[in-house]
């Protein structure tokens, strides 16, 4: 212990002199124009990775994107047309593009239940305010899982921030859950995606969850398989660089 | 051991300063597509105070509530305890998916906060907050409610207008979106204690069927509400 202390103490000592002896090397400080450099480029990349946790629900391609400004998405508001059109047929195409989005990118394909993907998102120089994630669950008429404008100004490299979500609804579409409005596999994939008429409540809240035939529901074509419960997705946010 | 005694000193200094008055802005956000939320009693109490708990049987004031919406009995029982009160911040009907916003300031002592409210339609379904720690350190506090079920009534489904304590039935469907003539879905309630509602089951025909409600609007997952306290 005291070997340890004398050596920080050398080591401090020999800093010092180190220090000293730059200066003193130094030449006279004279006025002179410092040397344009070029900005460094700074990259803000996040790495998402998402997990389906529903039983028979798959996701449609997961939308993750960097943003200043503005929600995705409000409780009690009217969903905007771009979420409408992912939240009825799992399109992202007009969400990711939206004028407010810094950096927009889709994950490969349907996350089928019980799996997981990895979306890396990037933006450079200025540091992003907001990530938002939100995807599909198909085999309903316009459920949505996922997070809305997460602050991630404070986020350092290596930092994770896990959280699991629960599942909202669109209120665009009515729960009628019929085959003919089922974009998903539960209607053979055949039902109807997107459609600019809204004939539900015309705000977002969380879902109420499927009821399915095998509940009562005589005109679904879901069965009890695709009933959920929240939450829906494990997502890790992690900032990689 | 100088050190010591200093640490201490803070700890408990920053347990005196919960106890302390503070100037709390909270905000209760109805999350669910269909249900509404009868007058809001919010209190901020000492730990003598207590509306609910779960696992516990119901108080006969709570019953009142979780029933037919009435806080003022709840209401009478947190001010006997030198309670800070707020009674329907929401001035009615908090409606699906909508928000309300009210100041507390609460005195020395009123150190723990709760909250009630009635699920409309349900028998007795019901969105509280039960004694929970108002931190000392100023700050945005948030979390989500779960619906709970105050076991005093069986969840027949049947809109009757049965909102006294003891009547079966539901009081009403605010949104005029139910249906009538329903058999009834069940007439026993077997969990007599404060639990986490089992959700309604609802059924697809508006003029029969079990039950009054429809399976595809007065169903929920919870969460049910999100509580968001500014802690000034």
């Amino acid at each position: 212990m005291k070997r340890l202390n004398s050596l920080t103490v050398v080591a401090a000592f020999l800093s010092t002199l180190t220090l000293v002896g730059c200066s003193d090397n130094d030449l006279p400080n004279v006025a002179m124009p410092d040397p344009v450099e070029p900005m460094p480029v700074v990259n803000y990349r996040y790495q998402v990775t998402v997990i389906n946790l529903t039983h028979s629900q798959p996701m449609s391609p997961i939308a993750t994107l960097l943003h200043n400004e503005m929600n995705v998405w409000e409780i009690g508001m009217p969903a905007s047309v771009a979420l409408e059109q992912l939240a009825e047929s799992g399109n992202n195409a007009e969400l990711l593009t939206q004028e407010f989005v810094i950096a927009g990118e889709s994950g490969e394909g349907i996350l089928m239940p019980g799996a997981s993907e990895t979306i890396e998102v990037s933006t450079m120089n200025s540091p992003p305010q907001m990530l938002s994630t939100v995807t599909m669950l198909v085999n309903t008429n316009d459920a949505f899982s996922g997070f809305n404008a997460m602050d991630i100004s404070n986020m350092t490299v290596g930092e994770s921030i896990s959280l699991r979500t629960g599942s909202y609804d669109a209120g665009t579409e009515k729960n009628s859950e019929s085959s003919a409005s089922i974009p998903g596999p539960a209607s053979g994939g055949t039902g109807e995606g997107y459609n600019e008429a809204r004939d539900d409540v015309n705000f977002v809240a969380m879902h109420p969850g499927v009821v399915t035939a095998d509940d009562g529901l005589a005109s679904s074509v879901l069965t009890q398989a695709h009933r959920f419960d929240n939450p829906t997705l494990a997502i890790t946010v992690t900032r990689i660089e | 051991m100088k050190r010591l005694t200093l640490l201490a000193g803070v700890i408990a200094s920053s347990f005196a300063m919960s106890a302390q008055a503070q100037e709390l802005e909270i905000t209760v956000t109805n999350l669910t597509q269909g249900i509404y939320y009868t007058p809001i009693l919010i209190a901020a109490h000492n730990t003598d105070v207590d509306m609910f708990t779960v696992g516990e049987a119901a108080s006969n004031e709570l019953q009142a509530m979780a029933e037919g919406g009435d806080i003022s009995g709840l209401s009478a029982l947190a001010a006997a305890g030198n309670a800070d009160i707020v009674e329907n911040p929401a001035a009615g009907l908090l409606a699906p998916a909508s928000s309300t916003t009210t100041t507390l300031n609460t005195m020395d002592g009123n150190s723990h906060l709760s909250l009630v409210s009635m699920m409309l339609p349900t028998n007795d379904g019901f969105i509280g907050v039960d004694s929970w720690m108002i931190p000392s350190e100023s700050g945005t506090y948030t979390f989500t409610l779960s619906a709970y079920d105050a076991g005093t009534e069986a969840n027949d489904e049947i809109i009757n207008g049965g909102g006294a304590p003891g009547v079966a039935g539901i009081p009403i469907a605010p949104g005029n979106d139910a249906g009538t003539g329903g058999s009834g879905v069940t007439s026993m309630e077997e969990n007599t204690m404060i639990h986490v509602h089992r959700g309604s089951l609802g059924d697809d025909d508006l003029s029969g069927g079990k039950s009054d409600l429809d399976n595809t609007v007065h169903r929920w997952l919870n969460p049910v509400a999100r509580v968001t306290v500014v802690v000034k």
